[in-house]
C-alpha cells in the first residue's frame, strides 16, 4: 500500500500571505514523502516560530512545534528517545541564525539524523519585516531604517564549515529541484541542512520570487559533484548577480549518525527499553 | 552499656594535596566500622592552592550535621593548623606533616608524622604519605587493621592489586609510626565494630541513583557546580544501562533536549544550578504549555549571578516557584538527607508524568556534596508510576487521538509518535484539543482551566513533612532542604536541656502541604522559620499562602552550612525578622 499526497492533507486554515513562498515548499515536502513512501504516522516534523515554523500545522504528521530558535535541540531529544523517527526539522532564517544560531552548530557536530530545512525569506516575516541574520548589507527594514548596516551572513558557507554531513540550497520557485534535494536529504543518514531561498511578497520588497528567479542556477547541472568539500566551498563563495544552488555537499563516507555515537547500532529505541529499577543494583553495590 | 561516640575528625590542607584521599579512606572505614557518619568538604572554587578542609563526624546514632568542635585535627599545611587548632576538643589530637608545619609548641597531643619520606619508603611514592596519615589516624583511635586494609581494596580495586598493596603498606608504616611515637591520649577511641551493611555516599550520588531507579532515560545539561558530580555519575552509566547522556551546549539546550526525549516518550531530566537555570526558564514554560513531564534537579548555591560556586545557600525556592512566563502547574521537592534525596528523586519521575508537569528537586551544594552514611535503599520498594499513557492497541482501536483532551481531572492521556497510526501533535502555542495552535476565546479558557485543573489533583497528593520533637512545642522550627540537619540536632540539644522544642521540615514545598502544616504550626507557641537566605523565602511563602507569619526567622547567608550551635544562639537572641 503506497503513501499518497493526499495521506498529509489536513484541513486547517492557512494564514501565510498569498504568493509566500511556503506554499511551494509544503506542497514539495509532502509530494517528496509520499514518493519515499513514508507514512505520516512515521514522520516526525519539529519545528520552531516564524511563518515557517508554523508549516507543520498544515500536513498531518507528528508535529512538536517548539520555541523560537529551539527546534534542533527538541529534534536532538526526540531522535535520541526513538530513532526510527523520520525527522525534518523546520524553521526561518532567524530562527535557525540568530536564536538558534548555537544549537545549528552543535547539531551538525553532532550529526544528528535530521533534515534541517531552513526557510530563508533573508528577512523577517512574522513580526512585520525587520532585519535578519542573512538580510543583505543596505536593506531597509523597520529596525535598520538607514539600510542594513553589515552584510548578510552565507548560510551555506557555514555549514561547510561545520562539515556538515549535506548542503544543499534550493529555492521555492524551483520545485523540481527542491522535492529531489529533500528527497536525497531524508535519505541521508546524518544531519542534512537545506538552505530554502523564498521570496516574502508582504515586507521583503527586494529579493522578490523575479529577484530569485533571475539569479539561481543549478550547481550540479554546470557539473560540481558534491563530494569535495573544498570544492563545495569554492561553489558557495557566490553570492549576488548569480546565486547557486543544488548539493554542495554530500558527504561521500558517511560518518555514524548521533545516536548510534552513543548507543552504538542499537535496535531497540529508548522509548522501548523497560524501566526496571533492579537495572541498578550493582550500583548500590559500589557504595557497600 | 557503651558510650555513645560522637567524634569529629578534620583533614585541612590546599586543594591538591589529598585532603579527599584521607578523608574518603577514614569515612570508608568508619562506615565499614559500623558508625554513622556525616562528613561535609569545604573548598574554594580553584584547582590547586587555598585552604580546604574535609570534616567527618562520626556518632552512634544516626548524624546529619557537623560540629564546631574537632578531635582529631589532620594538618598537610600549616594554614590548616593555625586556623583549625582552636577548634580542638579536650583530649583533641592534631596529627601533622611535619615536612610542612613547625608547630609552636610540642605538647604530646601534637603528633609529628614523616609522611612523604614513610610514603616514599614504603609505598613507593611520596603522595602515599596520604595513605600513611590515614593509617596512623586509624591507629591512633584503635581501629582494626584489617577494616582499614578491606577499605584500601576496595579504593584501588580499579587501578589494580599491585596499587593497593602499596598502599596498604605505608597504611601500615603509617600505624607502626603511630604506635612508637604517639604518646598522648586519644579522646576518641573507637569501639568494638559493629557488624552492618552501609552505604556511604554523597547527596548527589543518591540523587543519580534515585534518578536511575525511577527510570530516567535521557539527562542533557551543561556542567555546573554543585550538579556535576550528579550529571557525572549518570553520564558513567550510561554504557550499563538504556541511557542516554548528553552535555548541551547550552542549559537552553539541555532543557529543551530533554523535553524533546519527553515528547517522544522517555524519563527525562536536566541538571543545574541557579544561573543556568536561569537559561532554561523559556523550556520550563515550553513544558508547562505542552503538558510535557521534565524534572529539574536544581542545586542551589549563594546568587545572585556566579555568587560563590562551591558554596551553599537555599535562595531558589522563590525563583523556581515563579520562573516561567505564564501560568503553569509545577511541583518543587526538596530532599533533606541523603535517604530523602534518593525517594525523592524516584518520585520527581512519577509526579512529573502523572501531571504531566514539571517538577523540581531543590536539592544544595551541603546537601549535595556530603557524604553519609545509610541503609542500602531497597530497590523492591521502588514504584515506577508512569500516569495515564495509551498503548498502541488502545490507540489503534481509537478513531481519533487529542493530545489535549479536555477531562475532569485535566490530565489527557499521552501517546508518543510513531506507536500507532495517529500523529501526535503539540505546540508552544495555544492549542485545540487536537494539538494545533488557536486563538478562539473559548478553547483558551478551556485549555487554561485544563491545566490548571491539574494543580488541585495535585494539591491532594503531597509529600507529609518530617516531623520531630514535642506534638505540642514552644518553639516549632520551620525549615527545609540540608537545614534540617543542624534543626534536628538544635532540637534534640536543647530537649536534652529541658527546652520543648520540635522541627517540621518540609519535603515538598510546592504545592504547599498547607492543611497539615497548619495543624503544627497550631500546636505551637512560637514559629521560626529556619533557612539559607536572606530574605526568608519559605517564611514569605508560608504567609502568602496560609497568612500565618512565623514569629522570626534564622538565617544564614554566609556560604557556610547551618548548624546547630548557630541556631540556637540566633534563637536566644530572638532571631530575625525579614518580612518587613
Amino acid at each position: 500500500m503506497g503513501v499518497k499526497v493526499e495521506d498529509f492533507d489536513l484541513d486547517r486554515e492557512n494564514t501565510w500571505c498569498p504568493g509566500c513562498g511556503n506554499f511551494a515548499i509544503l506542497d514539495t515536502v509532502k509530494k517528496s514523502l509520499a514518493n519515499l513512501g513514508l507514512p505520516p504516522n512515521e514522520v516526525m516534523v519539529v519545528s520552531g516560530i516564524g511563518q515557517a515554523g508554523k508549516m507543520p500545522g498544515h500536513f498531518r504528521v507528528n508535529t512538536f512545534n517548539v520555541l523560537h530558535g529551539r527546534v534542533l535541540p527538541a529534534a536532538t531529544g526526540i531522535s535520541l528517545a526513538n530513532h526510527e523517527l523520520k525527522i525534518l526539522a523546520i524553521g526561518g532564517d532567524g530562527d535557525g541564525l540568530a536564536e538558534g544560531g548555537n544549537h545549528l552548530i552543535h547539531a551538525a557536530r553532532r550529526n544528528i539524523n535530521v533534515t534541517y530545512m531552513m526557510h530563508n525569506n533573508m528577512v523577517y516575516g512574522l513580526t512585520k519585516g525587520q532585519v535578519s541574520p542573512t538580510s543583505d548589507e543596505g536593506l531597509k527594514t523597520p529596525t535598520t531604517p538607514g539600510g542594513n548596516p553589515v552584510a548578510g551572513l552565507n548560510p551555506v558557507l557555514m555549514l561547510l564549515g561545520l562539515k556538515a554531513s549535506f548542503v544543499a540550497r534550493s529555492f521555492s520557485g524551483s520545485k523540481e529541484q527542491l522535492g529531489s534535494i529533500i528527497e536525497r536529504a531524508i535519505q541521508k543518514p546524518g544531519f542534512a541542512f537545506i538552505d530554502i531561498l523564498q521570496p516574502c511578497p508582504s515586507f521583503n520588497k527586494v529579493n522578490t520570487h523575479g529577484w530569485f528567479k533571475k539569479r539561481v542556477f543549478d550547481i550540479n547541472e554546470e557539473g560540481h559533484k558534491p563530494d569535495n568539500l573544498c570544492e563545495a566551498f569554492q561553489a558557495a563563495m557566490e553570492w549576488g548577480e548569480r546565486i547557486p544552488t543544488g548539493i554542495f555537499y554530500d558527504e561521500p563516507e558517511a560518518r555514524p549518525v548521533f545516536n548510534e555515537v552513543l548507543f552504538g547500532s542499537q535496535e531497540q529505541p529508548l522509548l522501548e527499553a523497560e524501566l526496571n529499577p533492579l537495572d541498578i543494583k550493582e550500583m548500590i553495590k559500589e557504595h557497600l | 552499656m557503651k558510650n555513645k561516640v560522637n567524634f569529629t575528625i578534620k583533614v585541612g590542607g590546599e586543594a591538591g594535596q589529598g585532603i579527599n584521599t584521607i578523608g574518603s579512606i577514614l569515612s570508608r572505614s568508619f562506615a565499614d566500622h559500623g558508625l554513622h557518619l556525616f562528613a561535609h568538604q569545604d573548598y574554594y572554587s580553584r584547582v590547586r592552592g587555598g585552604h580546604n578542609f574535609y570534616q567527618v563526624r562520626l556518632a552512634s546514632e544516626p548524624v546529619y550535621s557537623y560540629s564546631k568542635k574537632i578531635d582529631l585535627l589532620v594538618a598537610l599545611d600549616q594554614a590548616s593548623l593555625d586556623i583549625h587548632k582552636h577548634e580542638l576538643s579536650n583530649n583533641g589530637v592534631i596529627v601533622y606533616d611535619q615536612n610542612e608545619i613547625e608547630p609552636e609548641n610540642s605538647d604530646e597531643q601534637y603528633f609529628a608524622l614523616p609522611m612523604a619520606e614513610l610514603g616514599e619508603k614504603h609505598g613507593g611514592k611520596k603522595v602515599m604519605g596520604n595513605t600513611v596519615a590515614a593509617g596512623a589516624v586509624w591507629q591512633i583511635m584503635g581501629g582494626a587493621p584489617e577494616i582499614l586494609e578491606d577499605t584500601l581494596r576496595k579504593l584501588f580495586k580499579d587501578k589494580g592489586s599491585e596499587m593497593a598493596e602499596s598502599n596498604i603498606k605505608a597504611a601500615r608504616a603509617g600505624a607502626i609510626y603511630a604506635v612508637e611515637n604517639f604518646y598522648g591520649r586519644c579522646g576518641c577511641s573507637l569501639e568494638e565494630p559493629v557488624n552492618k551493611e552501609q552505604m556511604l555516599l554523597t547527596g548527589n550520588e543518591a540523587l543519580a541513583l534515585g534518578a536511575l531507579a525511577g527510570g530516567c532515560r535521557f539527562i542533557s545539561s551543561y556542567p555546573m557546580t554543585p550538579v556535576s558530580e550528579a550529571i557525572q555519575y549518570i553520564a558513567r552509566q550510561a554504557n550499563r544501562l538504556p541511557l542516554a547522556f548528553e552535555q548541551a551546549e547550552d542549559e537552553i539546550s539541555a532543557i529543551i533536549m530533554s523535553i524533546g526525549a519527553s515528547y517522544a516518550g522517555i524519563r527525562s531530566m536536566v541538571a543545574t544550578s541557579g544561573s543556568g537555570f536561569s537559561l532554561m526558564v523559556e523550556g520550563l514554560s515550553l513544558a508547562g504549555m505542552t503538558e510535557t513531564p521534565i524534572v529539574i534537579l536544581l542545586g542551589q548555591r549563594p546568587g545572585p549571578a556566579t555568587g560563590m560556586a562551591t558554596r551553599t545557600e537555599q535562595g531558589e525556592l522563590l525563583f523556581a516557584l515563579h520562573a516561567g512566563n505564564g501560568e503553569f502547574p509545577r511541583a518543587i521537592l526538596a530532599p533533606h538527607i541523603v535517604e530523602d534525596a534518593f525517594w525523592t528523586a524516584v518520585h520527581a519521575f512519577n509526579l512529573a508524568e502523572k501531571y504531566q508537569i514539571p517538577v523540581f528537586i531543590l536539592s544544595d551544594q551541603h546537601l549535595a556534596d556530603s557524604y553519609f552514611t545509610a541503609k542500602p535503599f531497597d530497590l523492591t520498594a521502588v514504584s515506577i508510576e508512569r500516569g495515564e499513557i495509551l498503548s498502541s492497541d488502545e490507540l489503534n482501536k481509537m478513531t481519533e487521538y487529542k493530545r489535549y483532551q479536555v477531562t475532569e481531572s485535566g490530565i489527557s492521556p499521552r501517546a508518543f509518535p510513531g506507536q500507532s497510526k495517529h500523529c501526535i501533535v503539540s505546540t508552544g502555542n495555544e492549542h485545540t484539543e487536537n494539538g494545533y495552535s488557536t486563538e478562539d476565546p473559548a478553547v483558551r479558557m478551556q485549555m487554561a482551566e485544563k491545566r490548571i485543573r491539574k494543580f488541585s489533583s495535585l494539591a491532594k497528593d503531597i509529600i507529609p513533612p518530617v516531623h520531630y520533637g514535642f506534638d505540642s512545642p514552644d518553639t516549632l522550627l520551620l525549615t527545609w532542604g540540608s537545614s534540617y540537619g543542624a534543626c534536628h540536632e538544635a532540637v534534640t540539644m536543647a530537649n536534652q536541656q529541658g527546652k520543648n522544642m520540635a522541627l517540621v521540615c518540609l519535603k515538598q514545598l510546592w504545592p504547599l502541604p498547607k492543611a497539615k502544616l497548619l495543624e503544627y504550626i497550631n500546636r505551637a507557641n512560637r514559629l521560626v522559620t529556619v533557612e539559607m537566605n536572606t530574605t526568608g523565602q519559605l517564611g514569605r511563602l508560608l504567609r502568602v499562602e496560609t497568612g500565618v507569619q512565623p514569629d522570626c526567622a534564622v538565617l544564614k547567608y554566609d556560604g557556610r552550612p547551618m548548624n546547630s550551635n548557630y541556631v540556637l544562639e540566633q534563637l536566644a537572641k530572638g532571631g530575625t525578622f525579614p518580612w518587613e
